[in-house]
């Protein structure tokens, strides 16, 4: 044990005041006296004294000004996007955030209350789940959301979880072309159920009748878009499996929604939303699935009803498959939805609507077929084109990835992500570009350059 | 004019004209591109077209049905409904952070790590722990992790299995489902009348049990609001079976400088940063969980893990002597290329750049012995190893890691004033690690950065004095309250509290007013009412948390209230029964919501 | 008001009927009263077997979730398709139009093993004593 502080009888008293903290000298004396205890320390009598009053070896306090100027100069040291020119998704997308999204988001009401569990002080919350919950319904095609998840993989593996527990099977199959942390994170969440995780070729995703569910992501992690969708759904179901399909929102703009290709469940990273990337979260998870599968969805859902006067409003509802109902037998143990992230992206659908949502998918995909096109032209440089893609695709490269990337920073661009070993490569190195609609021209023509160059 | 009928707000739906758009978007600037195939296209996209100003209005009048933090006392239990500073919000946003890409390479997000690193180190060092994992990405999901590592440490260590968690009956639900989810089966132990857990009920627990007791899960101070006197007794005894110490950390602002949990033997403690670190709960999240652990279990901690290496071995760093008891004694791990895949383990999906194989040479995908093009499933079946030794997609280069020196050391100065940075030498980077025999990711990447970098500022604004000063005024405020409402209300212990007092509304429920009721009164007092019927230990609970934020002039009108409360509960009970009377709506029909879910537009 | 006497109940709160080869199961109106505004029922399909004094299904109300548990061993014939779709039917008529399954008996000398509406009374006016008492 180290050191322990010296006991000073209300050292907060005589110390100098701080703004998070509001009571005064005199406070302190007359509340202590109405508890009838001399002093704060003997609040904390119940503390084992050998352990009470530790030394916290911690810098001393920040006013704001400098706590400012030291974060500031912490944040300056990142090479980040906008002031840097980014091709890099992989998970994570930049898009255009419409000014309002953030000066709605960021009011007090929405930003600083807690989860609605008193319905008549809430309801702005409580719509806002519902409005999501519909939002998500809308671009997937699925009969039921929920108020969200953690991100788009831990939704990727609840829903794994989900299908075993509807299909009383303790296996899933899940694509090679899925996100490979999502599958890391599939298999964190298996292994505590006892549930085995098989990764399948992407020419083979048959499963079997052991199965669960089939997995699959559309667009892939290589941001291909697959004309098999339909079929592998076919497979799944003809194995009595349940059809898992991850979904990246903005291609939904675009592109048919799973439920038209056979999906069950539904899930995707709802980030490319307008969400900030924000070095990778906080981030929010889609998660929808068919009405019959309602009572197994994990976490949080919203539903309309009406007041005593017949008005109506919003409630928590199902809360029965919750942990803090059910205990050791719910669904799942999360009791959280990144609300204000969900927030965040029904503000940024309902500003886009349809037709913004879908000219923001348009642009992605012509822009990024547009590079694809300029850097296919370079001599040294290949672009894989043989399936369809939507704003992301692997080039082929004449050195080794990281050398390029390296070479690019340094004209301000920050490169692609490095698939050369992930599946389907043969050692050539093989980078993984994105382009979307923050992409302007000038960026596009650098990139082009940088690469003839490097 | 559209009606809109009994609606406070309508749904967006319902304001949606067609040929109405919030935003303009540019023309692409570059020639169309060829069609995709038509099977992948959709048809039509029904979402809602709105004006801009109707957007702006829609959720600004959704936001004014919201009470909060920023608008009212908040004194919801076990939830720290403190202030949320404004200037975290303004940090979360620099575009240094809200900017970064989280799979760029370590050299170029050395702000963002450098935040994760020193949080790393701050919550260690709160924690009495050997370090701390910011994966999680919620309490919940910390107490999934942290289970975890105690499952996958015993499993390397234990020999014998181990199936059981002790979790007591005052426990948060989530407790038990997270044993659950981890494959645990729970065993409940009781608490004593005067709340602290009762010894011989664990003790009968432990004996009956065996050695198939993993773990205890247990929240301090407890879910009851007290610190449990025998807590060091309980951890000597939970040792002695060979299991380990959980602690939910939902409680950790009553400890603030005050005691270490670490010092009192638990070995694992998530640590809920909105709560006790100020991060704003935003109607349900996004929260993050991180875990703080013992040395023995650093090892498998989540993935990934910032480490600070340095370039060995021309400087020798002059680790400042600020690492205290807890901090890092252990060094990192070696980064994990520089480890052989394990038998049913896979090998590197992305190796670093630096061990790339020459064309030709690529490892194969999933499995070292299998072709990445297979007939039939499941070849690539992997039997789900609770620890998979993958690397991260981002590269880990250059060894040794070096004992990391926190990120800020102090340096009193003669009058007492405290220099500010002490940065690592200028050759060190710090690099996202994969932990030796890590559990695994927790999600897609490094855990939710927005909200630790807002902890890393509180913490930074707070300094230990002000650490302390929360705690402490955080106690100070519950004890008032107590001693202020104990003619009032029945207390379900009568002793001192820590930072939450928990009523129990009996006698007025025999008055004829529920606990709901007088929650429900409250809003009309213009209090969002506190956390009631938890723990379910107690009748009637009515669970309250001032925090340290309030002034004591707003305690003093909180109690006034509760005191009428109890008054009118005596005298006009149906008053309670019909509240709140001057909220936007009345009493909710949950059970209609529940039969016949309308869960979308 | 005191239980029927024409039918059998168990310590979990469970009634059944017989009427010949057949009898009727549903909760009692002391548990609907427990449990509140019940919001959902988990059945098990026509053709499913039971088992006495073992898990047969869920019942739900808003705020808790509670098992159901077989009073006697059998197939089920029908599960009641009307509390399906409108769950306060066990609120309002536990005992009538709020039954849950239909079952063929395997073992009638099984109820021997349930209690009588007199013993049921006396149990439940028991718990509640128990319950006044109060932690």
């Amino acid at each position: 044990m180290t050191g322990r502080d010296p006991v000073d009888t209300d050292s907060a008293a005589s110390a100098a005041p701080h703004p998070y903290v509001p009571l005064t000298g005199p406070d302190r004396a007359a509340m202590l006296a109405a508890v009838g205890v001399a002093s704060t320390d003997d609040l904390f009598a119940d503390i084992p004294a050998a352990y009470r009053r530790p030394e916290l070896r911690l810098p001393a306090a920040l006013s704001e000004l400098d706590l400012l100027d030291e974060l500031r100069a912490l944040a300056a040291k990142d090479r980040a996007a906008g002031a840097y020119a980014c091709f890099l998704g992989a998970g994570a997308y930049r898009h255009f955030r419409p000014a309002l999204v953030d000066a709605l988001v960021m009011r007090g009401e929405f930003l600083t209350s807690y989860t609605p569990y008193q319905p008549e002080v809430s309801q702005g919350t409580l719509q806002t789940i519902f409005e999501f919950q519909s939002l998500v319904c809308e671009l997937t095609g699925m009969d039921v959301a929920n108020a969200g998840m953690y991100d788009g993989a831990s939704a990727l593996a609840e829903a794994c979880l989900m299908a075993c527990a509807i299909t009383g099977r303790a296996r899933v199959a899940i694509s090679e072309r899925v996100h490979p942390h999502w599958i890391d994170v599939v298999r964190g969440y298996a292994g505590g159920r006892d549930i085995a995780v098989d990764v399948l070729a992407h020419d083979a995703l048959a499963p079997g009748d052991a199965h669960a569910c089939l997995a699959v992501q559309q667009p892939d992690f290589f941001g291909r878009l697959s004309l098999d969708a339909a079929a592998w759904g076919e497979a799944a179901h003809r194995a009595g499996a349940l059809y898992v399909v991850a979904a990246d929102p903005v291609s939904l703009g675009m592109f048919r929604p799973p439920a038209h290709y056979g999906a069950d469940i539904v899930v995707g990273e709802g980030q490319s939303l307008g969400v900030p990337l924000s070095f990778g979260g906080p981030y929010v998870g889609l998660f929808a699935c068919r009405d019959r599968y309602l009572r197994h969805m994990p976490g949080r859902i919203a539903g309309q009803t009406a007041d005593l006067d017949g008005r109506t409003g919003y409630v928590l509802t199902l809360q029965t498959r919750e942990q803090h109902i059910r205990r050791e037998r719910a669904t799942s143990n999360i009791c959280t939805s990144q609300q204000l992230i969900a927030l965040s992206t029904a503000v940024y659908l309902e500003t886009l609507g349809p037709h913004g949502l879908r000219r923001v998918a348009e642009l992605c995909y012509e822009k990024a077929h547009d590079t694809a096109e300029r850097i296919a032209a370079l001599d040294a440089y290949d672009v894989d084109r043989e399936e369809p893609f939507f704003h992301e695709f692997v080039v082929r490269a004449p050195k080794p990835v990281a050398e390029i990337n390296s070479h690019l920073i340094e004209r301000g661009i920050i490169g692609g992500l490095d698939v050369t070993h992930a599946p389907g490569g043969d050692g050539t190195p093989r980078m993984l570009l994105c382009v979307t609609e923050m992409n302007g021209r000038a960026e596009v023509d650098a990139l082009v350059e940088a690469l003839r160059d490097a | 004019m559209r009606d809109y009928g009994s609606r406070l707000e309508p749904d967006a739906m319902e304001l949606s004209h067609p040929g109405r758009m919030g935003v303009a978007l540019p023309a692409s600037g570059v020639p169309p591109a060829e069609a995709p195939p038509p099977e992948l296209l959709r048809d039509g996209l029904r979402l809602p077209e709105l004006s801009q100003l109707d957007v702006v209005r829609h959720f600004t009048r959704l936001s004014q049905l919201n009470w909060s933090i920023d608008t009212h006392m908040y004194p919801l239990g076990s939830c720290t409904m403190k202030l949320n500073p404004k200037v975290n919000d303004a940090i979360a946003a620099l575009p240094g952070f809200a900017e970064a890409h989280p799979m760029q390479p370590a050299d170029d997000v050395q702000g963002a790590l450098a935040v994760m690193h020193g949080l790393q180190e701050q919550l260690a060092e709160i924690t009495g722990m050997a370090g701390a994992s910011l994966a999680p990405m919620a309490g919940a999901q910390g107490e999934l992790a942290g289970i975890r590592v105690i499952k996958a440490w015993l499993d390397a260590n234990g020999g014998e299995k181990r199936t059981r968690v002790l979790v007591p009956d005052s426990a948060h639900g989530t407790n038990p489902a997270t044993a659950s989810m981890a494959g645990f089966d729970v065993v409940s132990v009781r608490s004593r009348p005067d709340g602290d857990m009762d010894l011989d009920a664990l003790r009968d627990a432990l004996e009956r049990h065996g050695h198939a007791v993993a773990a205890l899960m247990i929240t301090l101070p407890s879910t009851l609001g007290l610190f449990d006197r025998n807590i060091a007794e309980i951890a000597r005894m939970v040792h002695a079976h060979g299991a380990q110490m959980y602690g939910d950390g939902a409680n950790l602002n009553a400890m603030l400088g005050q005691v270490k949990p670490g010092d009192l033997g638990f070995d694992v403690m998530h640590i809920n940063l909105h709560k006790t670190f100020s991060q704003p709960h935003g109607g349900g999240g996004p929260g993050a969980g991180p875990i703080a652990v013992k040395a023995h279990l650093l090892d498998y901690l989540p993935a990934p893990h910032v480490v600070l290496q340095g370039a060995p071995p021309l400087h020798q760093l002059e680790g400042p002597d600020g690492t205290s008891g807890g901090s890092p004694d252990a060094a990192a791990p070696p980064p994990p290329h520089t480890q052989q895949p394990r038998a049913g383990g896979r090998p590197s999906f992305f190796p670093p750049a630096s061990a790339s194989s020459p064309a030709g040479g690529a490892p194969p995908l999933h499995s070292v012995e299998s072709p990445p093009v297979v007939s039939a499933p499941p070849l690539h079946s992997v039997e789900s190893p609770p620890v998979v030794s993958a690397p991260p997609l981002h590269s880990v280069e250059s060894p040794p890691v070096v004992s990391a020196p926190p990120l800020h050391s102090v340096e009193r100065g003669p009058g007492g004033e405290v220099s500010t940075l002490h940065p690592p030498p200028s050759s060190a980077r710090y690099v996202l690690n994969t932990p030796k025999h890590t559990i695994g990711r927790m999600g897609a990447f490094h855990g939710n950065f927005g909200v630790l970098v807002r902890a890393y500022a509180y913490i930074r604004s707070l300094g230990p004095d002000g650490l302390r000063a929360i705690s402490e005024a955080a106690v100070l405020n519950a004890n008032y309250v107590q001693a202020r409402l104990r003619g009032a209300y029945d207390l379900a212990h009568d002793r001192t509290c820590m930072h939450e007092v928990v009523f129990s509304g009996a006698r007025q429920k025999a008055q004829g007013a529920r606990t709901l009721d007088i929650a429900k009164r409250m809003i009309d007092y213009g209090y969002h009412p506190p956390t009631i019927y938890f723990p379910l230990v107690v009748e009637e609970a009515l669970m309250v948390e001032p925090t340290e934020s309030e002034t004591k002039e707003t305690l003093d009108a909180f109690c006034d209230a509760m005191i009428q409360i109890a008054e009118e509960a005596r005298t006009q009970p149906e008053l309670l029964r019909d509240a709140p009377h001057t909220a936007p709506l009345r009493r909710l029909d949950e059970a209609a919501a529940a039969r016949r879910p309308r869960l979308r537009w | 008001m005191p239980s029927p006497d024409d039918r059998r109940y168990s310590k979990e709160h469970e009634w059944l009927k017989q009427q010949g080869e057949t009898a009727y199961i549903g909760i009692t109106d002391y548990a609907q009263d427990q449990l509140g505004d019940v919001v959902y029922v988990d059945l098990p399909e026509a053709g499913a077997t039971i088992t006495q004094f073992e898990k047969m299904g869920e019942i739900e109300s808003v705020k808790a979730v509670s098992e159901l548990f077989a009073p006697a061993s059998g197939d089920v014939l029908m599960a009641n398709e009307e509390v399906v779709q409108k769950p306060e039917l066990v609120n309002s008529d536990p005992l009538g139009a709020g039954w849950l399954l239909q079952v063929r008996l395997s073992d009638p000398s099984q109820l021997e093993a349930l209690l009588t509406a007199q013993q049921y009374d006396d149990f439940i006016a028991a718990a509640a004593k128990d319950e006044a008492v109060g932690p």
